[in-house]
């Protein structure tokens, strides 16, 4: 008996496939990973680590009297198009209820976020690239590069929750409190850690595996949202990772046992990946790809119809997003009111913002302006898909036919320019369009909030003009365009909070943009707006004329 | 016969790599020129700067009677490329591509196109990375050689191609020949070039170290000698363009340069020859040359 299980356990050829060698090389790997990853990790559990806490310490200077505390659970508690954004409210009358409330729900997803890149990044995105074949030639177990991956995900996860555990604690609020909110998040980015190990298996390239799990996590955020609102349906919320972290309760009458839910959930999801990695080789995919035609269709016969293939995927998926984020905000809206209880300082936060009296108008006119924003990403991803197609060696065929430099690049600015006026105008139709049911006025609503989306689009331009002179001037260094469209971000939302002067706001082009619809309409910083973006366009499209491709 | 790739004096560095050294090169229209090197000696930078992907710093280059860099676009309606390394769009088939590329060249040969796919045993329903390298390299090639031009450039085309494709794709481009193109092809199998080219330039370092037809570059070798004489050899250390030399008693070894050849016999005859073998030159010894004085030359300059 003893002699026959022993014998399964090692497997026929000595030294190959016994579980130590299968592990082989994780730690060089987790090494390897937290080296490459050594600022990008510590950046995201620093600034998901202590968001909670710095929030935490508004609450006093927002809602200093104990009336006011009182009065929050009835009036923002209860208002669903706010549970739908933040989750259930517990108790808004302490500090600690407050924030789980404030942050229970959006910390848990921006760290799901960061876990499942951190996944992929370490996982497909090194098979994509043919590192992982070299990898794999070596001394590295089968298991070995999706473990070390998991590890160190895991690693940023745990650091995460331990950081705000001590950064919460460290706020004056209640450690139970404080450890079932930063172990309820840990979890809850582990869960996805386990979704990306699925996921890794399931797509063939980080774009569709990142998709995958990132559509995981997009839903089971609808989920929680949509069963958190209705109370009806509240069962839906059951269905979801991230409503289990709020369903933790935490400084709230904690629940522990939710977290062995999540606890659990993470091992499942992790376990099914494993057991699915055996069952795919290197560099492919569990889902095969599916043949595509022997022949192109017709209408495949100029940069555009290509550059429309590529990208396609990624437009439609930010149309959904857009869409979504619209409608949310646009049901919002007319409950801005509640959002803000009887804090006096935050109403003047968001008039300062949207600058405008009345506080519905003001909250138009910053959504209009955060959507803005968001939607310059989309513009710095689409033009740096540029780089991506160069640094692939799949422009040089492409130019070496009568295709001309300024006609491929033109086939994919359109995508940036288009694209980023279709997701912008969506978000403005969707939150109009949601806004004006509410407050039975879609034919004044409609058109206002839509002009308030639309007057942003040259002010995104100027972003998206930014990342083509980079593209052109400084090809090496074209992720540098991220950094300058965060920078712009971060001036413009945080700028006004902070009271930064005048010169530094101006360097942020959402800046200039009138802030509709509370403010008058003005033509001049627009069509300053459009000079810039176009001169910039000019600038970096000659400087891509006259480099070098490669 | 007028040129349809002319190249004088061109220079091209990276910073502070120098890939290109002054280097010359002209193809005559219809001829498979051979362009070999070791690996790194500028042949993927040359091919570059002729299609305009790369601005020469110094030097003149004429293609198709245009100027590759003002003119690209013109000019690339009568060319097709092979790169050296085919990377695909992880979204198109084969298929796809082929066509796709075809037709930003201005049409394809879709009788051609079926025939070659057949020929190359390439499934052109794939997608992306689905491909080995050899079929993406095949991908490149059918939708090069499928195309109406007068000029095909390739780089290092068969890297990735396994001995039955490689006869197909010679067969091709003998075909291509015979149809009065001008091909251009970066090597450095001297097999493939000895089949194909009809002229061809060798370059180092950037520069063009030779060129000519096969029968002038085998001129360029050395045949080596071994013979027993009547007599102790001597003499023949004198002679300028004798190497190697190795003497045993009356037998004797030695390399000789083809232009010398006639006056090393004639030395050996004074002497008196009782037996004689030649090992007749090869092209390969003249790469292998060429090849290793990179490293001589190093070692050399190093120590
Ligand atoms: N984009 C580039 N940046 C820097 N150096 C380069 C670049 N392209 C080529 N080189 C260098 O130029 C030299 C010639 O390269 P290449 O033309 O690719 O050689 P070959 O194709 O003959 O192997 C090499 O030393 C190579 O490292
Ligand atoms: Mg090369």
């Amino acid at each position: 008996m003893t002699t026959s299980t022993l014998d399964r356990a090692v497997s026929p050829t000595p030294g190959v496939g016994t579980k130590g060698n299968l592990l082989a090389g994780t730690g060089q790997l987790v090494r390897l990973a937290l080296r490459r990853d050594r600022i990008v990790l510590p950046l995201w559990v620093l600034v998901i680590g202590v968001m909670a806490a710095a929030g935490a310490g508004a609450y006093e200077t927002l809602y200093p009297t104990q009336a006011e505390r009182a009065a929050l659970t009835a009036t923002m508690g209860s208002n669903p198009s706010l549970t739908l954004l933040y989750g259930p409210a517990f108790d808004l009358s302490t500090a600690g209820g407050f924030t789980a409330w404030r942050y229970g729900t959006l910390l848990p997803l921006f760290l799901a976020l960061a876990c499942i890149f951190t996944v992929t990044r370490h996982t497909r995105q090194e098979e994509d690239t043919g590192r992982q074949e070299l990898l794999s030639s070596t001394v590295v177990g089968r298991y070995a590069p999706l473990t070390a991956a998991v590890i160190t995900a895991g690693i940023g996860a745990l650091a995460t929750g331990l950081l705000m555990v001590v950064t919460l604690a460290g706020a004056g609020l209640p450690a139970a409190g404080s450890v079932a909110f930063g172990l309820g998040t840990a979890l809850v980015g582990l869960v996805f850690v386990g979704v990306a190990t699925i996921a890794v298996q399931l797509g063939e390239y980080s774009r569709t595996a990142n998709g995958i799990a990132s559509a995981v996590l997009g839903a089971t955020f609808l989920f929680r949202a949509v069963g958190d609102s209705a109370t009806d349906i509240s069962w839906l919320s059951w269905l979801s990772p991230i409503g289990w972290g709020t369903q933790v309760r935490a400084y709230a009458d904690e629940r522990w046992w939710v977290l062995v839910l999540l606890a659990g959930a993470a091992l499942l999801l992790g376990t099914i990946g494993y057991r699915l990695l055996p069952r795919r080789d290197v560099g492919l995919s569990l889902i095969p790809a599916r043949p595509g035609p022997a022949e192109a269709s017709p209408g495949l016969n100029s940069v555009l119809a290509l550059s429309w293939r590529l990208h396609r995927g990624a437009l439609i998926g930010w149309l959904i997003g857009f869409a979504v984020m619209g409608a949310l905000y646009g049901s919002l809206t007319a409950g801005i009111g509640d959002l803000l209880g009887d804090s006096a300082q935050a109403e003047q936060m968001i008039q300062r913002m949207g600058g405008s009296e009345s506080i519905e108008r003001a909250f138009i006119a910053a959504t209009a302006g955060i959507t803005a924003m968001i939607a310059s990403l989309y513009a710095v991803q689409a033009t740096l898909r540029m780089r991506a197609e160069e640094v692939g060696i799949r422009v040089e065929p492409l130019l070496a036919t009568r295709v001309s430099r300024l006609g491929w690049a033109a086939s994919h600015l359109t995508f940036v320019l288009l694209g980023t006026a279709l997701i912008q105008t969506t978000a403005g139709l969707f939150m109009g369009l949601l806004h004006g049911l509410r407050v039975n006025d879609v034919g004044e609503q409609l058109p206002s909030v839509l002009g308030a989306s639309v007057a942003q689009l040259p002010a995104i331009w100027v972003v998206a003009g930014a990342a083509v002179v980079i593209f052109g001037f400084l090809p090496k260094a074209a992720t540098t365009a991220w950094a300058v469209a965060a920078l712009f971000l971060l001036i413009s939302m945080f700028g006004p909070a902070v009271g930064a002067s005048q010169a530094v706001l101006n360097v942020s082009p959402f800046q200039h943009v009138p802030k509709l619809p509370s403010a008058d309409f003005t033509a001049t910083p627009l069509v300053w707006l459009t000079v810039v973006a176009l001169a910039l366009l000019g600038a970096g499209l000659a400087r891509f004329r006259t480099r070098d491709i490669g | 016969m007028d040129n349809a790739i002319s190249i004088s004096g061109l220079h091209k560095s990276f910073g502070r790599t120098k890939a290109l050294d002054g280097l010359d090169l002209s193809v005559a229209t219809g001829e498979v020129h051979g362009f070999l090197g070791p690996n790194g000696s500028g042949k993927s930078t040359t091919v570059r700067v002729l299609l305009g992907l790369l601005r020469a710093d110094k030097g003149t280059v004429n293609l198709l009677g245009g100027d590759p860099w003002h003119d690209a676009a013109s000019l690339h309606r009568r060319l097709a490329y092979v790169p050296g390394d085919v990377s695909l769009w992880p979204n198109l088939s084969g298929g796809e591509v082929i066509d796709l590329l075809g037709r930003l060249r201005g049409g394809l040969d879709t009788k051609r196109r079926q025939e070659l796919i057949e020929r190359f045993d390439l499934d052109p329903k794939k997608k992306g990375r689905t491909y080995s390298k050899g079929n993406r390299q095949k991908v490149a090639i059918v939708a090069a050689l499928a195309s109406n031009v007068e000029l095909l450039i390739m780089d290092e085309p068969t890297a990735g191609l396994d001995p039955l494709m490689e006869a197909t794709f010679q067969y091709a481009i003998s075909e291509e020949r015979e149809k009065g193109r001008t091909v251009l092809l970066s090597s450095h199998i001297l097999a493939e070039v000895e089949a194909l080219c009809d002229r061809v330039s060798i370059i180092r370092n950037g520069r063009t170290v030779e060129t000519g037809t096969l029968a002038d570059l085998r001129h360029l070798t050395r045949t080596t000698i071994s013979a027993e004489l009547a007599g102790h050899p001597n003499g023949l250390s004198r002679l300028e363009h004798v190497h190697d030399l190795k003497i045993e008693g009356n037998h004797v070894r030695f390399d000789v340069e083809t232009s010398a050849l006639d006056e090393a016999l004639r030395q050996l005859s004074s002497i008196g020859v009782r037996s004689l073998t030649s090992q007749p030159p090869t092209l390969e010894e003249l790469f292998l040359r060429h090849y290793t004085d990179t490293s001589d030359s190093k070692a050399a300059s190093a120590s």
